[in-house]
């Protein structure tokens, strides 16, 4: 008999969410940063593959779930181009330092 | 070939132009040779449409082809029925036959425009507008619906705005633009409010199913009147674009146009537009309306035809011959000679067409020259012209073995019955007057620029025979002007099949105690075969039949004498025309002031709008600002107490609030750091505060 | 418990307790080797979940693609020669609160809502109806997730040249 249930994976979704906010708001370090963000989709993703599985909705969720990953990967390219520009204007990636849209 | 087959067929004819036009407009200027595309492209066309015709013709005679799809299903709405509208493309014979004339015509004029049109700086521009042109016109031809018939019809009015001004550097021409634009809006609000009408009473814009309503009894605002004003305001729109009387006014300015364009949309394709028109939705016309609609086409056809006598430009003679004829196809049609109509109109086309092209050949080698006073003998240097622009006057004033002659015979036989049927007999007299004008002004025309001696010697040395690409169109127009493309007999149009077999009137959808005498329906014959003894009852036919001889021989004398009194005026000169219009002033200066209708207009409309303006400009200063000023010196010294205390309370109101915002700026600005994590928190605490409010 | 219930706490606790070093150890490469790790117990997570192909795809893109770029991206923005690569952090403290919170809050939400779920049986590999679905239902959005990241390539180029 399998004890595990849903509400496990969800358990695990939303820390590993929670530690993604985490990541996002306290590292200074842009590439820091991007981790956060890939622990949030990653988050969602055994969200949608959970429900997927357990809803018993097909394979649709799964779909879904590589679908987010193709996003997340176009998401890093775009991204690191992104910090790669800001390095070579500002000489580092710090983000509390590159605060020019407040003046 | 089967009826999809047509109706795809139908529709690449329609789009071909538009992909023309499009690639010509997008780089034309980049790529010189492009015209060769759009030129291909209606060569393509009108082998297609020959295609279709000649199927459509002979294997699908008596059939209606209808290929619809619902666009927009706006549901039930309150009071309301359900409202469906309908997009689609409707083939029976006129419209095959119409498309075959107008890719012929247009294929014609494109390929004459390369050799007319040659040096000019915006080469390929005017051939991507010829391809909207023909894909408008395409569009009016082939429509099911009076919705689209609306949308095509303003696309030509655009098309013909945009080559009437194309040579916008002259102010005549953007003016004559201007001109032929807004008067054609004038007649299109009544064509609008025409269609409204229907609409509103019958929730669909699709012909078949409009007239199947009317013909069960359905009336536009339940009564009979309420339909003669819907077909009246229809006649509206074609008032203005086959620049009927009063609203004729902008055709003789259009001519500032380049000559090919007149003569595919100024002559041939475009303002028959009205009269296809009146042709689609003949069947709602009830008595009263077509009664109007003959007494316009016989003003139209009388008037212009007057003025044309006099007028010394080749190209405003011919306007004017445009009109008239498109006069006697609208008369026709108020008269109920429905097939003559249709057939005057593609007769009308071919010839109208080549005498336009034959002009623009004679003023493109006298160097833009339109005055005939200053042309003559040209016979001589232009000889092809000279022969191509004789028959086709020929035909257009009516001489046998041409197809204007059986045309025009046709519709003046129909007059002449509906004289005899009704006693209403000056169309017929109007008809037979026209007649013989327009073969007097045509060889007026001709002997002042064929004959005689040349008056510009100059000009006349440099003239000489139009290129091929030129003459070629020449040639091939004046050939569809004889008479056998459309009846091996030159004085019998019926025996031709375009008459017998191809173009039937319709049934008329109005009813009984709304048509005329004779058009109402005969129980006793209503069941036989023959469609055209189910509309009208055998006394027209047979009245149009007597009348078939005796208007033959009198049309035809008629132009003959037209002829004959022009050579005595112009060619022997038995009479000075000089001294004789000196004689007959007044008639002369009305006839050569255009009826003074520019100089009517001007002062009545034109200045009527200016003189309103000028009165409520007064009205305006006195009036207006005279309570505007006394309210200002009232304010001046109200505005002098409160400034006092402005400065004092107000102020010091406004400054307190000033600082107490600025202290709470300074406060709040604290949380704007810039930096985005800053703000990320934020989001995570308002989320957290969403989460426990809505738990 | 069972072996599936002693693999999902095994791959479980990988996936957290990597994912707290990825977001806390201040040496951004060791970071980028927890990372490593998160998402390797995530590929396990999906093995349980009978999501065959996910995981796979997780391996390949997200282990064998991102984590390198993000790898390419941190050699590329620091000297070879500072051995410091590390990033400094900010606002721990209301950040530690805020996000402590929202676990509890996300985890509570979770737990009293009642899902729907059905009784799991065996599944065999999901890879054909996964394809079956991507050219037939989903045809359209994956032709465009094709051109997205066309236009994502072309735009990092042309943003990473200048």
């Amino acid at each position: 008999m399998i004890n595990i249930t849903l509400y496990h994976y969800l358990i695990v979704s939303s820390v590993l969410f929670c530690l993604g906010i985490f990541g996002v708001i306290t590292r200074k370090n842009a590439i820091m940063v991007l981790m956060g963000i890939e622990l949030i989709l990653n988050a969602a993703n055994i969200n949608f593959v959970a429900f997927a599985r357990y809803g018993n909705f097909g394979n649709s969720g799964q779909l879904a779930a590589l679908f987010v990953i193709i996003l997340a990967a176009a998401e890093a390219a775009i991204a690191m181009a992104i910090v790669l520009n800001i390095y070579k204007t500002f000489t580092n990636i710090n983000i509390d330092e590159i605060d020019t849209l407040k003046d | 070939m089967t009826e999809s087959v047509l109706i795809k067929l139908a529709l690449l004819i329609l789009f071909l132009p538009l992909i023309g036009f499009i690639v010509t407009l997008l780089f034309g200027k980049r790529i010189k040779w492009l015209y060769w595309f759009e030129n291909s492209i209606l060569i393509l066309a009108f082998l297609l449409s020959a295609v279709l015709a000649y199927f459509k013709l002979t294997h699908f005679t008596d059939q209606t082809l209808i290929s619809e799809f619902e666009w927009i299903n706006l549901g039930s709405i309150p009071f309301v029925k359900s409202i469906i509208i309908d997009l689609g493309i409707m083939l029976d014979n006129i419209t095959v036959l119409m498309i075959l004339t107008v890719n012929i015509v247009s294929l014609l004029v494109h390929i004459f425009s390369v050799g007319y049109m040659k040096g000019d700086k915006r080469y390929n521009r005017y051939f991507s507008y010829l391809g909207i042109f023909t894909f408008s016109m395409l569009g009016i031809v082939l429509t099911h619906n009076l919705l689209m018939m609306y949308v095509f019809w303003e696309l030509v009015g655009l098309s013909s705005y945009l080559l009437i001004g194309f040579w916008y550097e002259k102010k005549t021409a953007s003016d004559a633009a201007k001109k032929a634009f807004i008067v054609n809006r004038i007649g299109d609000i009544g064509m609008f409010l025409g269609i409204l009408t229907l609409f509103l009473t019958y929730n669909t814009f699709s012909f078949d199913k409009i007239f199947y309503q009317i013909s069960t009894g359905n009336l536009p605002f339940g009564t009979e009147f309420g339909l003669t004003v819907a077909g009246v305001l229809l006649f509206c729109g074609a008032i203005g674009k086959s620049a009927q009387f009063p609203l004729h006014v902008w055709l003789p300015d259009a001519m500032e146009g380049p000559t090919p364009v007149s003569a595919l949309i100024h002559a041939a394709t475009m303002v028959a537009a009205g009269v296809y028109f009146m042709i689609r939705v003949f069947p709602i016309l009830s008595g009263d309306a077509l009664l109007v609609i003959a007494t316009i086409g016989a003003l139209s056809a009388f008037i212009p035809a007057t003025i044309a006598v006099t007028q010394n430009d080749i190209k405003k003679v011919l306007a004017y011959s445009t009109i008239s004829q498109l006069g006697y196809m609208i008369m026709a049609i108020g008269v109920g000679a429905y097939t003559f109509a249709f057939f005057h109109l593609v007769t009308h086309a071919f010839f109208k067409a080549g005498l336009f092209l034959g002009s623009g050949s004679v003023i493109h080698s006298m160097h833009h020259e339109q005055d005939m006073t200053k042309m003559g003998g040209l016979r001589k240097k232009m000889p092809l012209t000279y022969i191509t622009f004789l028959v086709a006057s020929l035909a257009l004033s009516g001489i046998p073995f041409t197809s204007g002659f059986l045309s025009k015979d046709g519709i003046l036989a129909g007059t002449f019955a509906f004289g005899s049927l009704t006693g209403y007999w000056y169309f017929a007299a109007v008809g037979f007057i026209v007649a013989f004008l327009t073969a007097f002004y045509m060889f007026r025309a001709i002997i002042m620029t064929f004959h005689g001696k040349p008056k510009n010697k100059e000009k006349f040395e440099h003239a000489k025979e139009s290129s091929f690409v030129m003459a070629m169109p020449l040639v091939v127009l004046s050939a569809l002007s004889l008479f056998f493309w459309y009846s091996l007999n030159p004085f019998n149009p019926n025996e031709g099949k375009l008459l017998s077999s191809w173009i039937k009137t319709p049934e008329i959808s109005v009813p009984q105690s709304a048509r005329y005498e004779f058009m109402k329906t005969d129980d006793k014959i209503i069941n036989k075969e023959n469609l055209e003894e189910v509309t009208y009852s055998n006394s027209y036919t047979e009245a149009i039949h007597h009348a078939h001889y005796p208007t033959l021989f009198t049309s035809a004398s008629l132009a003959l004498l037209g002829i004959l009194f022009a050579f005595i005026f112009y060619q022997w000169k038995v009479f000075d025309p000089n001294k004789f219009a000196e004689k007959l002033k007044p008639i002369y200066l009305l006839s050569f002031n255009k009826w003074y209708f520019d100089e009517i207009y001007y002062a009545s409309f034109v200045a009527g709008t200016i003189g309103l303006s000028k009165i409520i400009s007064m009205f305006d200063n006195k009036f207006i600002d005279g309570i505007v000023n006394g309210s200002a010196l009232f304010t001046k010294n109200f505005s002098a107490f409160t400034g006092k205390f402005d400065n004092v309370v107000v102020d010091g109101l406004v400054n307190m609030m000033a600082y107490i915002s600025g202290m709470f700026g300074l406060f709040f600005r604290r949380f704007q750091t810039g930096k985005v994590q800053t703000y990320i928190l934020f989001v995570v605490f308002s989320l957290i505060i969403l989460l426990y409010i809505f738990r | 418990m069972t072996v599936y219930d002693i693999t999902f706490y095994l791959f479980a606790l990988i996936t957290l307790g990597s994912a707290f070093f990825v977001v806390t150890i201040r040496n951004i490469v060791y970071s980028a080797f927890f990372l490593l790790f998160t998402l390797f117990g995530i590929t396990g997570l999906y093995v349980l979940l009978s999501a065959d192909f996910i995981a796979i795809v997780q391996l390949v893109v997200y282990v064998g693609g991102i984590l390198v770029l993000l790898l390419f991206g941190v050699m590329l923005t620091h000297k070879i020669t500072n051995v410091q690569i590390k990033s400094g952090t900010l606002q721990i403290i209301p950040s530690a609160i805020a996000v402590i919170v929202l676990a509890f809050a996300l985890i509570k939400i979770f737990l009293s809502t009642n899902w729907k779920t059905f009784q799991l049986t065996a599944q065999n590999s999901s890879v054909q109806g996964l394809g079956v679905l991507l050219v037939n239902q989903y045809s359209v959005v994956f032709e465009l997730l094709g051109i997205l990241l066309l236009i994502a390539l072309i735009g990092a180029a042309s943003m990473a040249r200048r």
